[in-house]
């Protein structure tokens, strides 16, 4: 069968070998294909997250879940690294917790998250992030760049101005939908989340309206419509019963 | 159809004898730069002159690559005397024809004794300005595909690799990866698969060494290609040229059609069993495709954007199988090193090193255009010497090498070798080898903002740090030059360069901050005047209004 060409299998990695290595001065075990993040949240030791969604293929993008390794100069994004034998991983120094935080901060600069008025007040991702990692204000001062709504669907609405570009409705709609509505478009700063070739919502060909892409969003910017401030609660149950069904995404530093 | 040497040799000796039975030959830049003042009509009324006078067995008139000083062309130069004329303009050809043979013409003559000339050391540019990149019998002339015949026929791929590995030969498109090292990796590699990419994505403000290469002499490119092909076991190749280079990729199309014709490329090249092809991919004019990853998702067809490394294209690369990237630079490189020997080559430059460096003055100097230097050579004497010092009796203030991702050298450092080693010492890099000079009238801040603007442009958006970062940066630069800054937005500025460059996904993002951090270091007085004086000490930013 002919692959997907955005699927690429990391042949470089043996699932079947085992290793220890250490996070945070903790003994773990792992198989050689199981990112550091994995292996971490198996043993309770949490890292913030964003990007990355258990389920879908990883991007890297984010850079919150950066962690330092003892003889590393660089700070490697922890979802997509591997552990080695012997590893020693530390994820929670005063410096990438900094740097962590300073990230968060961009984000919330980045467009217009205004808790007291989004759907998802109360239960959003970013929002839980910024309490987990203690910001309390952000010193960036804010871009407050012009984004539009777009409501044109009959059961959905997506608000730009929520929008985090952790891109995993495009990836839930690509690897697990199979649809591929979902995309992105422009550069930097200018980028933004579109449907089919940037055109509305409702009038999409290839949207099927499963909705997926809504429960995997981590803001409110993708939402149900008829929910008003605060009971947007995304569930997310079913995705790693979709992805047990259709085998193992091991795409996972593509994209 | 298969050649073998004596073809090779038989073409050459073809070539040269139709040279050499021209008495006269003028030689007529037409590289973009020229072409740009007016070369292509020159050209063709230099002709109609020579044809009109009768003189078509007598005088040839050639079209060939880069002559190096571009501030001063159209350009052309005699074969025959070795003299070179700038400025040409269509009503000096018939006194050009007339000179020919006796005296130059006086008010054309640009003097090929200076530095500019002297000091430099051709081994990429050897055929720049002398050969006809448009036909690949002149290439020929020039001991062209020797090399690739040699490796087929007389080395085996690890002695390909020794030699090049021996030559200290180091990655020429900016990070200085040692090339043998990495053509080691992906022979290594198993896979019945593997390509060839030449990275001819040059996207530098300020530079255009591997346009000019690939407009004057794009065969020894393609034989670089070959050769690595051959040596690593890959038996496709892939140029990816941007777009922007129209000529480029003209002359590219054509030399790898002169190639397949005279089976230089293709299969059983030289009656031996490699194969090997090439195709040209354009890029759509993003910076980031420079970077390896962006580059090979751009050739799938993918968005041109980085994915995190490992694994890195020497292991995974185009289409899943193992690629060997290397700059247009470093390929150009190549021929003669196996053709001379590595160990010749090892001979030039310093001990870190190795060989020649191809640069692109720029900006505020008098000898704005193309040079090829040993490494090693002083930041001194290519600014003043090889590039004539500043314009206009004005102070030189910085030098920033490197484009977007490098930094700017202030005069302290103008002793220093110039080398991988020292300019990262000093917090710039080699880079592609763009030279942008500054002069005492250039204000730092706005340089910075300069490239700034160019990064937040050029970012991909994949990554929080980097999207986010750059916009936040330019912001605060654009604050500064302006008049509306405050003291805390220079601990914010260092603050956000160093996130940065410790947390951005790839190499754009981790050394966009470069400017800005070497312009803090060595001109912070500019931004404190900007800040506190709200005053421009270069008299640049007219924005700022003077407080008295």
């Amino acid at each position: 069968m002919k692959q997907h060409p955005q699927k690429k299998v990391r042949t470089d990695l043996n699932p079947s070998r085992l290793l220890t290595f250490k996070i945070d001065e903790r003994d773990v075990s792992a198989h050689e294909d199981e990112s550091i993040l994995t292996v971490a949240r198996q043993n309770g030791i949490s890292i913030p997250t964003l990007c990355h969604l258990d389920g879908l293929s990883e991007r890297g993008a984010c850079r919150l879940c950066i962690i330092e390794v003892k003889g590393v100069a660089k700070l490697l994004p922890s979802c997509v690294t591997f552990p080695r034998q012997d590893m020693e991983v530390i994820t929670n120094s005063e410096r990438v917790v900094t740097y962590r935080k300073k990230i968060l901060e961009l984000l919330f600069t980045e467009r217009n998250h205004v808790c007291s008025v989004c759907v998802s007040n109360g239960h959003c991702e970013l929002q839980n992030l910024a309490v987990e990692l203690g910001v309390t204000h952000v010193r960036y001062p804010y871009l407050y760049p012009r984004h539009a709504v777009d409501a044109s669907h009959s059961r959905f609405s997506i608000d730009h101005n929520r929008c985090v570009l952790c891109l995993r409705c495009v990836r839930v709609c690509d690897e697990i939908e199979g649809a591929h509505t979902w995309d992105i478009m422009g550069r930097g700063i200018t980028s933004q989340v579109i449907t089919d070739l940037n055109q509305p919502w409702g009038t999409s060909e290839t949207c099927t309206g499963c909705g997926k892409c809504v429960q995997v969003c981590p803001t409110g910017a993708l939402s149900e419509k008829g929910k008003s401030v605060a009971e947007m609660i995304k569930r997310r149950q079913f995705l790693p019963y979709l992805q047990m069904m259709r085998g193992r995404q091991d795409d996972s530093w593509q994209k | 159809m298969t050649l073998n040497s004596e073809d090779l040799h038989q073409i050459a000796k073809i070539e040269k004898d139709k040279q050499d039975g021209f008495q006269h030959r003028i030689h007529v830049c037409v590289a973009a730069g020229c072409l740009s003042c007016g070369s292509g009509v020159l050209m063709d009324a230099l002709g109609k002159e020579v044809n009109r006078r009768g003189l078509d067995n007598w005088c040839q008139i050639k079209g060939v690559g880069c002559l190096g000083l571009c501030a001063e062309g159209p350009l052309i130069s005699l074969a025959t005397s070795g003299t070179y004329y700038q400025g040409v303009k269509v009503s000096d050809v018939s006194d050009i024809l007339d000179a020919l043979g006796g005296n130059p013409v006086g008010r054309l003559l640009c003097p090929a004794d200076t530095a500019f000339f002297k000091r430099q050391v051709r081994i990429v540019t050897e055929n720049c300005g002398r050969i006809d990149p448009e036909r690949i019998e002149e290439y020929i002339a020039e001991s062209g595909y020797e090399s690739l015949y040699l490796a087929l026929t007389q080395m085996t791929p690890p002695e390909v690799i020794e030699q090049v590995t021996r030559s200290g030969l180091r990655g020429r498109g900016g990070a200085g990866y040692p090339t043998g090292l990495k053509w080691t990796t992906v022979s290594k590699a198993i896979s019945s698969t593997k390509f060839i990419i030449c990275n001819a994505d040059e996207g530098d403000p300020g530079a255009f060494m591997d346009r000019s290469v690939l407009e004057s002499d794009p065969h020894r490119v393609i034989e670089g290609m070959a050769i690595a092909g051959y040596a690593t076991g890959a038996s496709q190749g892939y140029i990816y040229v941007r777009a922007e280079y129209p000529l480029a990729v003209k002359r590219v199309r054509l030399a790898l059609a002169q190639a397949e014709r005279l089976g230089v490329l293709g299969n059983n090249i030289f009656n031996t069993h490699f194969n090997f092809t090439i195709k040209v991919r354009l890029g759509a004019g993003a910076f980031v495709c420079g970077e390896e990853t962006a580059l090979i998702a751009s050739i799938e067809g993918r968005m041109g954007r980085p994915r995190p490394r490992p694994p890195f294209p020497a292991e995974f690369g185009l289409w899943e199988h193992p690629t060997l990237i290397n700059n247009v630079e470093t390929f150009a490189n190549v021929p003669p090193i196996i053709r001379k020997g590595g160990k010749w080559f090892a001979g030039i430059g310093t001990e870190k090193s190795k060989g020649t460096k191809v640069f692109a003055l720029a900006g505020k100097i008098v000898n704005t255009g193309l040079i090829e230097i040993p490494m090693g050579t002083p930041l001194r004497d290519i600014v003043f010497a090889i590039g004539g010092g500043i314009p206009g009796g004005k102070g030189f203030k910085a030098v920033q090498t490197g484009g977007p991702s490098g930094g700017c050298i202030p005069e302290q450092f103008l002793d220093m070798p110039v080398d991988y080693d020292s300019l990262l010492q000093v917090g710039s890099i080699m880079g592609s080898g763009g030279m942008i000079v500054m002069d005492e009238t250039s204000c730092m801040v706005d340089v910075a903002k300069f490239f700034m603007e160019f990064c937040m442009s050029e970012s991909c958006g994949k990554c929080a740090p980097c999207r986010v970062g750059t916009r936040q940066i330019y912001d605060i630069l654009c604050r500064i030059t302006g008049n509306q800054s405050t003291p805390e937005d220079l601990a914010m500025l260092e603050d956000l360069c160093d996130l940065m460059k410790n947390t951005s996904l790839c190499g754009l993002g981790q050394s966009a901050p470069n400017p800005v951090l070497t312009t803090l270091k060595y001109f912070r007085d500019e931004y404190l005047s900007h800040i506190h004086d709200r005053t421009c000490l270069a008299g640049a930013c007219k924005t700022v209004v003077e407080v008295s």
